[in-house]
């Protein structure tokens, strides 16, 4: 799959800056209210880039502009090189992400095998059927899901499950970029903690870019290169967490430096301490794995 | 249903004809009644409540859990996906629905006649084949399609409104049904112009 990743890169004309999502002057408002105004985004290929905010600040219609959903009152935004906005992107681009919505969004008359199918069948609808199903098998294995789940429905499946069922899904085409919406959120400590380490080593693993929307301290402390803030209707900044807290803004400061901020990141402390080692897939997956059967 | 309408527009019409001493033509009324309007109404109006409003409910909800977002980026179209079979399927299925539901009435009309006026299910039949022009049937037939379209179109377009919470749904599912049918109400009024000015009376 790596290959695959790497003869993308090779086969399509893209910015030499290696910037995979550029966001340039992008302004949403909803009737008088203003949601974003002149915000500018870069993500560059291969990092996993957090993006935190109070609530209503437009994370989620940050993302939604960027995947096309939603119509921005003007700016412009490009994923891989091309125009997104409105929803133009080409079925190629498309194929080049996967997206987890937060609740997973799974097709709830499908089962997780089916689910994952679903944009496999769009784009290679010659596939025979035995062939979709080791390759839907082979996705929600490596998702962290205990491979007898793939002939359930969405709605047997717990929130933690049906989240991995979804990113089996964003998985599906072998994305090089992927897009998660608070895929920490609602899990329990010990679930979201295994989550972010499945993310971690997919992205080693694939070389995948990884846009996360999250409230969650620990991911950011955790799996995120660089951290974004949305605040006072843009980007107030960007960079790794070190850079943020040094920063004089109040919003950044009330949030690293509050108590929850602090308790994560000692957490993310200890657990540096403990494993200097990287996990081996191996390892994530038997974590991954066994959070759920229990 | 059907078949309880039928008794009833008998022996409503029977009690009002007897004053006449035209009670032989209940089997008219009922015949023509049931293949004209009663069967493709009734019908359309059943359609409504059960599919145009799961159609509302299910797409309503599939929007709530951004599974139709998920359609977008993976690329399919929720229009085709979604929408297109619900209407292929109420188009193709309200002829088939209308003329059992006629067949229906018109069965409940026999028997009321054979119970209480006595004319025999023979005699019934024969008459209905007097008395019923073809047309009749065209009618019923032409328009049971054009209501299924209306039915499955109101219901979808409510459900791609849905925004927001699971009472959306609900609403949503409401409007379709009370949309659908005064649709399907108001049309039936210009078919029934319709008709008579191209001389199917």
């Amino acid at each position: 799959m790596a290959t695959r990743a790497q003869h993308h890169r090779h086969a399509t004309p893209e910015p030499a800056d290696d910037v995979v999502i550029r966001v340039r002057g992008l302004e949403n408002r909803f009737g008088a209210q203003v949601v974003h105004e002149n915000l500018d985004l870069d993500v560059k290929r291969g990092e996993i880039l957090g993006v935190v905010g109070g609530s209503g600040t437009g994370k989620s219609v940050l993302m939604r502009s960027i995947i096309g959903l939603q119509q921005p009152t003007a700016g412009e935004v490009e994923v891989f090189g091309e125009n997104t906005v409105g929803g133009e992107e080409s079925a190629e681009v498309r194929k080049r992400w996967g997206v987890l919505f937060q609740n997973g969004a799974l097709f709830s008359t499908l089962s997780v095998a089916e689910n994952v199918q679903v944009p496999i069948r769009e784009y290679y609808p010659r596939l025979d059927d035995r062939l979709l199903d080791e390759i839907a098998t082979y996705k929600i294995v490596a998702s962290g899901l205990p491979p007898e789940s793939s002939s359930k429905y969405p709605s047997e499946l717990s929130g933690g499950m049906r989240k991995r069922a979804g990113l089996a899904r964003a998985l599906a085409l072998d994305p090089e970029l992927i897009f998660l919406d608070e895929p920490t959120a609602g899990l329990d400590p010990i679930g979201a903690a295994a989550f972010d380490n499945l993310i971690k080593t997919l992205r080693d693993l694939l070389g995948l870019t990884v846009f996360i929307i999250t409230h969650d301290l620990d991911t950011l402390y955790a799996i995120c290169d660089r951290v974004a803030v949305i605040a006072d209707k843009k980007v107030v900044a960007i960079g790794t967490i070190e850079e943020l807290v040094a920063l004089d803004h109040p919003w950044i400061q009330e949030y690293f430096n509050g108590p929850r901020g602090r308790a994560a990141e000692e957490s993310a402390e200890r657990a540096e301490a403990e494993s200097k080692t990287a996990l081996s897939p191996q390892d994530a997956t038997k974590l991954t794995g066994s959070d759920e059967g229990a | 249903m059907s078949f309880l309408i039928g008794i009833v527009i008998a022996q409503q019409g029977a009690i009002q004809l007897r004053q006449f001493g035209a009670e032989v033509y209940t089997i008219n009324l009922v015949g023509r009644l049931t293949f004209r309007e009663l069967g493709v109404l009734m019908t359309a109006i059943m359609v409504a409540g059960r599919s145009g409003s799961a159609f509302a409910a299910q797409i309503g909800s599939m929007k709530l859990a951004e599974e139709v977002d998920a359609m977008r980026t993976i690329g399919l179209a929720p229009m085709e996906a979604l929408v297109l079979p619900r209407v292929i399927a109420a188009i193709l299925m309200m002829p088939c629905l209308a003329f059992y539901a006629a067949m229906m009435a018109l069965i409940g009309g026999g028997l009321f006649s054979w119970l209480s006026l006595n004319l025999p299910p023979v005699t019934f039949v024969a008459r209905i084949r007097e008395v019923v022009p073809m047309t009749d049937v065209y009618q019923g037939l032409i328009k049971a399609p054009v209501f299924g379209l209306i039915i499955a179109m109101a219901g979808c377009f409510q459900g791609m409104q849905v925004e927001g919470n699971a009472e959306a749904v609900g609403l949503r599912t409401t409007s379709a049904v009370v949309q659908s049918i005064f649709l399907v109400i108001v049309l039936d009024a210009f078919f029934a112009v319709f008709f008579a000015s191209i001389g199917w009376i």
